[in-house]
């Protein structure tokens, strides 16, 4: 009846999980019954989860972007504190079991619920906004592929209290992460948290590459769109071409696991690196997934706070292009030590070598739209020219570590961990935090709070260089990631030193989980407020509009004629609003619970297929179908806003601007 | 820098959102040939791992095959007289000509499911080596798409029943199904010439 | 005061990075064989060429970061200037020209330290044969020409090559000492080859690269560097061990353990290594003289499993 579920799957001797649990259980319980007390639930629902629009789902992806911040360094904290401690006999205090599934739990959450539940975010927050639309192509599907992200999480978590979660790291080569060697559920809560994930990621390409080719407002050509929808653009057509390949190898992994099959195992004719090749074919463009729209708040935040154009805006699309192009040709460098032969190492080496090229073009454009600007230092721009001191040199050691000769002794070592910290945290998150503290008056109505914003970026700097180059250090003495203890004396006071990064950074986290909450009670205060739309002189189309925009974004959709159109418009006295024009009835998508209900069967399914529950699942995938099938007969799925409510929405901006502009 | 002020004529609003169905669905089953691609790479690797287990000359006969590659050709040829109907707006026909091609698609599967229930009564399943592995996932995940694709064409049977006009929304749909359906068929013909034709040759 | 300050600062830094320096010992830095030499010229090299540009970024980055701060009102501002063609010649063709000087130095040392290349010795000097195999938790090292067998200890004369063919029975390892350069994967069913040499005597760190499981950490072994008169009572000492390892004992061997202490085998069965190699390729193990697949024996194999 409940497959493999038993009581012994709950984790009862492992002190530090009953304390999570009983920690959790009482904030939630504690949230529940606010949200209760308050009568929130009905907002809640009405209002977030079940809506369609772009700008409600940015802000529900960024809370579970930053939800699964505050899991995945919880895990960080805690490896770098085992490591700290864990030297010359002393075993630390996380046995290897609960230790490895840690460091597995950190890269995926991080990965797939940190990373590219932010990007989403930034995508829906801004790319509609950018290119004069008033919402994505497939409104219904947007709120799907949250939903399918969000229960994704949500699996991976349930696996803490309920079983236990995967221990072959978190892209889980085989054979280890095969029955054979994980016969436990770790590795099927792995499997399931990425397959219903990567459903909604791939929708979110198919949706946000459909919208950029064909909702631009009219007269935004290519070469007139602005550089973050570009990187978006790329960043979709990534995710389309490369999440099939990740489905496809996780499949098989399953497959070899449900069904006794040898895709990828030791015997039967299986090939693991058949494994290692799939993985990695998605697995590199993964990283330009999430580095490119970092890219691009870039080149929206430097020149905004540089009161200059972007320098080379042509060179920069072609940069962002062809490194979409190239990232296709490395993924052979995640395995030079697989011994496959001097020519083709040599290749693939050359190939990530020559990505380092319009990487380093992009960062010189940056560079020079700084050379005689007027540089104001708010929040985000701390984390831009914080982000290209720490790129630069994790762009270095990439190309090191690009060069299979040294690979040879750098792979799989502390330096490979210190260089990809570098990039995705340096360039990663500074950018997305970056674009956070950019767009959020925007969507939100008004500014963050600047003062804890920047303490937040020293504390991150600061933490990060203590964290991570000890860990370059310790490469070059030969230690190897994902050990859980060890006794070189040489090792220690480098560990030492990283697990001070790590406290500084976690002060970082506190200083941004401040920020919010003091942006948020401030909210009123004039200072804060955003009433004109345009807090920062932009130069595009999302600061054309009120902040936060009406539903529909653009009562009168502008035309563009140039680039950086709003500014265009400010300079020659057009008014993008067109306020006071002739404004007509607009068609919008109603909100819908098909996308919540989705994703709640696809949890049923996965928890249900994790456990062997197969009555459980039937329940689970019929559901996800039955809602499907309902969506498709439902015919009352939109509505119309009267001209006459754009006309007093729109009027009233216009008013608030004009009190404005009189003070 | 050059500056084009004319304004584009408004009415290019209306029809922002035409097609985005069609062209949306298409780009997503340029998603879903990577995925074939991703299956028909692993069965390449693994086409000769028979791990001393049987291989295509013992297991493939023709008979089966060449039936059911006719009956999914037919199908789409079927479905196309569908779509003639539908542009006409004759949905009786439309009804008639989807029920036709859902039979033929239960034919298609029918035979492939016997075919497979066969293959494993032999003791050549799935899990009996790499090479069988790779077979039954690539050739089942075309059959559990065209599977789907019986179920759409019900739900959109049901959709038409009672119905006196196709809307466009209508339209979107039965043209999405038509890309799919046709898809399917290629797919077919590049695992008939691939993993059975080139396995025996 | 404020120059005192910095002297004093700067007396600090220079001590502190001296006592970091020589506190730390770089494994990889500081190689004990020629492949590791060979490594780190290369890494020395190729970061040098890169901090042509990195360092001139970083400086840059910061100078206009604060020349241009909006309170520095003397500093020139140009609001429209976003484009010139000599900046983009310079960004685009110093980096293509470091990069072109790294690929070519790239694919020379992708083929002088290829990992699968036999080393030069000197004129009278043999290879040292060595069969490795990863298993759960540990390493065995099987020396076919001198018929003995270890656990998590390689012993080798120096200044001999040492032709290390390696295999798991289990799932992937990395084979890595640190001070002798490169390593390679260890996969069930494949053998993966390594030629390295040790010009110092000395006890090296040797470990498995590639996490493993649960007994990863403690996959470590000790490589022995010795003179070839040590070697050889070595080679006695092990052979003097009451252990035999055929297919009778290896598969108590195999069973996965945790920081196993070191063993020796006085005796191993011939074509051991091939066994294990064939037990997850049909039975078939490529001959490395000839590059062919050929079967091993059955009987053997029943055995092991």
């Amino acid at each position: 009846m409940l497959g493999r579920l038993s009581l012994s799957a709950i984790p009862l001797d492992v002190p530090i999980l009953v304390g999570t649990f009983i920690g959790v259980l009482i904030v939630g319980v504690a949230v529940l019954g606010l949200i209760t007390y308050y009568g929130k639930w009905g907002y809640l629902w009405k209002e977030w989860f079940t809506s369609v629009d772009h700008k409600r789902l940015a802000v529900m992806y960024i809370v579970l972007a930053l939800v699964a911040l505050a899991r995945g360094f919880a895990d960080a904290i805690m490896m770098r504190t085992q490591l700290a401690l864990a030297y010359a006999g002393n075993p630390g205090y996380l046995p290897p079991h609960h230790y490895d599934q840690i460091f597995s739990a950190h890269g995926t959450i991080m990965i797939f619920f940190l990373a590219m539940a932010f990007m989403t975010g930034l995508f829906n927050f801004i790319v509609p906004l950018q290119i004069g639309a008033r919402d994505v192509a497939y409104p219904f599907l947007n709120n799907l592929s949250f939903w399918m992200t969000a229960v994704a999480f949500m699996l991976v978590n349930i696996s803490l209290f309920i079983g236990e979660f995967s221990q072959c790291g978190w892209l889980a080569y085989p054979p280890l992460s095969e029955m054979q060697f994980s016969p436990g559920v770790g590795v099927d809560y792995y499997i399931w948290a990425i397959q219903i994930s990567g459903v909604g990621t791939l929708l979110t390409g198919v949706n946000f590459f459909v919208t950029i080719v064909k909702m631009r407002a009219p007269g935004m050509t290519w070469l007139k769109m602005p550089v973050f929808t570009w990187t978006a653009f790329c960043s979709s057509i990534l995710i389309m071409a490369t999440f099939p390949v990740l489905t496809v190898a996780v499949a098989l992994l399953g497959l070899d696991r449900y069904f006794g099959m040898h895709f990828f195992t030791n015997d039967g004719g299986g090939n693991q690196m058949l494994y290692l090749n799939l993985i990695w074919a998605w697995g590199h463009p993964e990283v330009y997934i999430l580095v490119l729209p970092a890219f691009g708040v870039f080149s929206e935040v430097v020149p905004a706070f540089s009161g200059k154009p972007l320098f080379g805006y042509k060179t920069m699309v072609y940069a962002t292009c062809s490194i979409m192009v190239l990232s296709f040709l490395v993924w052979v460098h995640h395995f030079f030590t697989m011994g496959a032969g001097p020519d083709v190492n040599a290749f693939f080496g050359i190939a990530t070598m020559i990505i380092s090229i319009p990487t380093g073009v992009k960062l010189f454009n940056w560079l020079f739209t700084m050379y005689k600007g007027r540089i104001q230092y708010h929040a985000c721009m701390y984390w831009a020219v914080g982000f290209m001191v720490v790129f630069t040199i994790g762009g270095m050691t990439g190309v090191m570590m690009a060069i299979p000769g040294s690979d040879f002794v750098l792979h799989n070592s502390l330096f490979l961990i210190a260089h990809f910290h570098n990039v995705i945290i340096g360039g990663v998150y500074f950018g997305y935090v970056c674009g956070m503290n950019f767009w959020a008056p925007k969507v939100l109505g008004f500014k963050m709070n600047e003062a804890w914003g920047i303490r937040a970026f020293w504390f991150w700097l600061v933490g990060f260089f203590f964290a991570f180059m000890p860990l370059y250090v310790l490469g070059f003495e030969g230690m190897t990631r994902r050990m859980n203890h060890y006794d070189n004396p040489a090792w220690h006071p480098w560990m030492l030193i990283a697990e001070v990064g790590a406290v500084l950074i976690l002060f970082g986290v506190v200083c941004q989980l401040m920020q919010i909450y003091v942006s948020i009670r401030d909210c009123n205060k004039p200072e804060n407020r955003d009433v004109t739309g345009d807090p920062w002189n932009g130069r595009t189309l999302e600061w054309s509009t009120s902040s936060p925009p009406p539903v529909y974004n653009f009562a009168i959709v502008p035309h563009v004629s140039s680039l950086d159109a709003y500014t265009h418009d400010k300079e020659n006295g057009i008014d993008t609003r067109q306020a006071g024009g002739k404004y007509e009835a607009i068609h919008m998508p109603k909100n819908t619970a098909s996308g919540i209900a989705c994703g709640a069967f696809a949890l049923i399914f996965g928890f249900a297929a994790v456990w062997y529950i197969w009555w459980l699942a039937a329940i689970g995938l019929v559901g996800v179908i039955g809602t499907v099938i309902a969506r498709s007969a439902n015919k009352d799925i939109d509505y119309y806003i009267p001209a006459e409510e754009v006309a007093r929405i729109e009027n009233e901006h216009t008013r608030k601007l004009m009190a404005q502009a009189a003070e | 820098m050059a500056q084009n002020t004319t304004v584009p004529t408004a009415g290019h609003d209306e029809h922002h959102h035409e097609n985005t169905v069609v062209f949306g669905f298409w780009v997503y089953l340029m998603t879903d040939c990577i995925i074939f691609g991703s299956l028909f790479a692993t069965f390449a690797v693994l086409r000769n791992q028979f791990n001393g287990g049987p291989t295509p000359h013992e297991l493939f006969e023709f008979g089966g095959l060449g039936l059911e590659t006719a009956l999914l050709l037919l199908s789409s040829i079927t479905y196309g007289f569908g779509m003639i109907a539908a542009h006409k707006s004759e949905i009786s026909k439309v009804i008639l000509w989807l029920a036709v091609t859902f039979l033929l698609g239960l034919g298609f599967v029918g035979l492939e499911v016997r075919e497979f229930a066969h293959m494993i009564a032999e003791g050549a399943g799935p899990d009996r080596s790499a090479f069988l592995s790779a077979f039954f996932t690539l050739v089942s995940t075309h059959g559990l798409h065209v599977t789907c694709g019986l179920i759409w064409i019900v739900t959109l049977i049901v959709q038409l029943m009672g119905t006196t006009e196709i809307p466009e929304r209508m339209m979107n749909k039965l043209t999405c199904l038509s890309l799919f359906w046709h898809f399917l068929d290629i797919v077919w013909i590049c695992v008939f010439t691939y993993v059975y034709l080139a396995s025996m040759i | 005061m404020k120059n005192k300050l910095l002297a004093r600062m700067a007396r600090l830094g220079g001590l502190s990075s001296a006592l970091l320096l020589a506190g730390c010992e770089l494994d990889v830095l500081d190689p004990k064989g020629p492949v590791g030499e060979g490594v780190k010229t290369l890494i020395t090299t190729s970061v040098i060429a890169m901090l042509i540009v990195v360092v001139p970024t970083i400086i840059l980055t910061l100078w206009f970061a604060w020349q241009y701060r909006q309170s520095n009102t003397s500093a020139e501002y140009l609001p429209k200037w976003s484009h010139s063609n000599k900046i983009e010649v310079i960004i685009w063709g110093v980096p293509s020209l470091i990069i072109l000087f790294l690929a070519v130095i790239t694919y020379q040392t992708c083929h002088s330290l290829d990992p699968y290349k036999p080393l030069e010795a000197e004129a009278n000097t043999k290879p040292l044969h060595v069969q490795v195999v990863a298993q759960d938790w540990k390493w065995l090292f099987i020396y076919p020409e001198q018929g003995i067998a270890t656990v998590n200890q390689l012993a080798m004369p120096v200044n001999t090559p040492v032709d290390f063919d390696i295999t798991s029975d289990s799932v992937m390892n990395s084979f890595f000492i640190p001070r002798l350069g490169s390593m390679i994967y260890a996969m069930a069913g494949m053998q993966t080859q390594l030629h390295l040499l040790a010009s110092e005597p000395g006890d090296y760190m040797g470990e498995s690269a590639n996490y493993s499981g649960r007994g990863f950490s403690d996959m470590r072994f000790h490589a022995l560097a010795m003179s070839n008169d040590e070697f050889n009572a070595w080679v006695e000492k092990v052979r003097a061990s009451s252990e035999q390892l055929d297919s009778q004992t290896y598969p108590k061997l195999a069973a996965p353990s945790e920081a196993n202490p070191v063993e020796y085998f006085a005796h191993v069965e011939p074509g051991m290594f091939n066994t294990i190699v064939a037990k997850y390729n049909n039975g078939m193990v490529m001959d490395k003289s000839t590059g062919k697949m050929i079967q091993v024996q059955q009987s053997a194999m029943s055995g092991m499993n």
